[in-house]
């Protein structure tokens, strides 16, 4: 497949837009202007990318717990999602969320989520919502390699297939659930093998490469589109922080050789380097590009910092549609 | 001396799990990431290197399977400790709770023998959210085979958690995440506290408040607060929900003819409606005032602090509770 410069150029800033709000996110968490669990997703933007810019807007995506990637990628105002991340009112959940619970549904994220595995039958549901409808949606669902070990997984990926649903499964493998390396909890070195077991099609793409990402949801999302039904995406990707927060607080469960040995593979820096070998892009380009985010990130920031906090009131607001006990 | 030893509550429940495993070679414990990594709390730090891995395992993000292997194990001789990380996540292991382990015994006419314990983490004030905050006690509560506890102190956590591997039933253990780091006595040597029996907090002859988990130190709050207005609240700690205590509770009420019951679990349908419930039925005649109830109000968890902190009952509201209770002596009197 032959990915156009513009779709280069789009994947690039899709990236850079998920680094600076996720490293801004990690400095304000560390400066603890932020509440609650922060699970950060640098080193995993090829993967939310270059699945993301195979999507319109009207698709739909389920994501995780890490999941801030998944809404910058498929278009998630900045401000917004830095004003819930600091529990404000004019936050994309009106404070009551918070990272975990991140969720834009006029962008099809239908959020991110604190239950790993649990966004997998939501995602079947909207494809077979999207089916229904006949306009021609899909979904995808995002989840990690531990997420694969829950039996939600599981249920959702063969109901996805028994009733042959538009769905594309997007396995974001960075070999740990949390702090346990992926290979003490299951037998399997790759997530894909379990596709065969339900009947569809799975591809390993390098996780580290937008481009090699994109061109496979293309297909995947083709597919399914065309009534072919599900797939199952396995990108082999790292997180570069800890599972939650920024810091490793000193604890040794990832050598400090393997976190260096993955940020050599930067999946941003590979394909800055990759447009300006290509002659695609230039040095001075990619420099706007992230002084321009950066600015927005700024932004951003100062409108979360300026917004009102939630009022006491809105707690038992949005319960229920309507009416409901107290 | 051992009576001078101070441990904190995750500490005092590391204990127990420890002496339990040196005492019995059938203990095992399961769980997320409680091996190599000592559990995201800490509670089961150092166990793995201890005991070896056959003893202290690590298992996938599997709450069904991890909870099926606790009641597999249990029936079959061993005596396991399993872990779900969050009392969020019982949701997602709740047939293997609430249709296996609660009801083996009984349906197979008292053959099985369940000795598990299920430990999880529960409890807000984190900003963690509507999914990692829930105090979901009573929906355990009211299954019939489960045996409850939540121990509000490290030496309560230490006895508790003895009985709890003891036991020859199912039981959950439930840790607040919010009393982890608290210290106070806890004798070296093992003990446990029998289940279903209540501890007096306080001694007073005002008020009764009836409270568990964190909210017993919100109380206790209250009460001093009361007391330098010369109102006296007896605090009673059922510690056990299931079996609850009811004695203890009745005879107090009976004292002072005024109860509060505060809980961190919104009030609809809380732990609040059973205990007023049976404090009427064995004590109507002496009530000076309706049982009070304080619990969170009926929303999920909000995650702002904003919110959370109006969110999880107070001292001041239990506080504002109590003088209610007394105001209504006044206007009757
Ligand atoms: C049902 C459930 N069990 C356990 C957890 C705690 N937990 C949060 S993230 C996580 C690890 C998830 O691993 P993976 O799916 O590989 O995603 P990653 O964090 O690596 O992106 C665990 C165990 C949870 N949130 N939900
Ligand atoms: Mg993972």
């Amino acid at each position: 497949m032959n990915i156009s410069p513009e779709v280069q150029f789009d994947l690039h800033r899709r990236m850079v837009r998920i680094r600076l709000f996720e490293e801004a996110a990690g400095r304000l968490a560390e400066a603890a202007k932020l509440p609650g669990f922060l699970h950060l997703y640098v080193g995993e933007e090829a993967v939310a990318a270059g699945v993301c810019a195979a999507l319109n807007d009207d698709d739909h995506i389920t994501s995780t717990h890490r999941g801030h990637g998944h809404l910058v990628a498929k278009g998630g105002d900045l401000n917004r999602m830095m004003a819930e991340l600091m529990g404000k009112s004019t936050g994309y959940c009106k404070g009551k969320g918070g990272s975990m619970h991140i969720s834009d549904l006029s962008l099809g994220m239908l959020g991110a989520n604190g239950i790993v595995g649990a966004g997998s039958p939501i995602a079947v549901g909207a494809a077979f919502a999207n089916r229904y409808r006949k306009k021609g949606q899909v979904a995808v669902a995002f989840f990690g390699d531990g997420a694969t070990n829950i039996g939600a997984f599981h249920e959702a990926a063969n109901m996805a297939c028994a009733l042959h649903l538009p769905i594309v499964f997007a396995c974001e493998n960075n070999e740990y659930g949390e702090f346990t390396p992926r290979d003490q909890t299951m037998a399997i070195t790759d997530i894909v093998d379990r596709a065969a077991g339900y009947g569809m099609p799975g591809v390993i793409v390098d996780g580290m490469d937008a481009i090699a990402v994109h061109e496979a949801t293309l297909e995947a999302v083709e597919r399914a589109r065309a009534g072919g039904g599900p797939s199952l995406i396995e990108a082999k990707t790292y997180r570069f922080y800890n599972h939650h927060g920024v810091q490793n607080l000193g604890l040794k469960y990832r050598s400090d050789d393997e976190v260096a040995r993955w940020k050599e593979r930067d999946p941003i820096f590979t394909l800055e380097d990759r447009m300006i070998e290509n002659k695609v892009a230039t040095r001075q380009q990619f420099d706007d590009i992230w002084a321009d985010w950066r600015a927005a990130i700024d932004r951003a920031i100062q409108f979360a910092e300026e917004s009102p906090l939630p009022t006491p009131d809105q707690v038992l607001v949005d319960v229920y549609t309507t009416g409901g006990a107290r | 001396m051992s009576e001078e030893r101070k441990l904190a509550y995750v500490m005092a429940f590391n204990e127990a799990v420890s002496q339990a495993m040196e005492a019995d070679p059938d203990v095992f414990c399961a769980g997320e990431d409680i091996g190599a990594f000592g559990g995201v709390f800490g509670t089961f730090g150092g166990l793995q290197a201890k005991f070896g891995t056959d003893r202290v395992v690590d298992t996938p993000i599997s709450e069904q399977a991890i909870v099926g292997l606790g009641v597999g194990a249990a029936a079959t001789g061993l005596r396991p400790i399993v872990d779900l990380m969050f009392m969020d996540f019982i949701c997602v292991a709740m047939d293997q709770i609430v249709n296996q382990a609660a009801k083996l015994k009984y349906m197979f006419g008292g053959e099985a023998t369940l000795p598990l314990t299920i430990t999880t983490a529960g409890g807000g004030g984190l900003s963690a959210a509507a999914q990692h905050s829930q105090s979901l006690e009573a929906i355990l509560c009211h299954i019939p085979g489960l045996k409850v506890v939540y121990p509000s102190t490290p030496y309560d956590m230490k006895g508790l958690m003895m009985a709890c591997i003891q036991e020859d039933n199912p039981t959950v253990m439930v840790k607040h995440k919010r009393l982890l780091g608290m210290s106070g006595h806890v004798p070296v040597e093992p003990y446990s506290i029998p289940l279903g029996t209540a501890n007096v907090v306080r001694p007073g002859r005002d008020v009764t408040i009836v409270a568990y988990g964190r909210m017993v130190h919100e109380s206790v709050a209250a009460a001093e607060k009361l007391a330098a207005d010369g109102i006296e609240c007896e605090i009673i700690d059922p510690r056990t929900l299931q079996p609850l205590d009811t004695d203890t509770i009745v005879a107090s009420a009976r004292r002072t003819n005024r109860v509060l019951v505060v809980h961190e679990a919104v009030r609809f349908g809380g732990l609040g409606a059973e205990i007023a419930a049976q404090i009427q039925e064995a004590a109507f005649d002496h009530l000076d005032a309706p049982v009070g109830r304080i619990g969170a109000p009926f929303s999920p968890v909000p995650f702002s602090p904003a919110l959370e902190q109006h969110y999880i009952p107070s001292s001041a509201a239990i506080e504002a509770g109590v003088r209610e209770a007394m105001f209504r002596n006044k206007v009757g009197a």
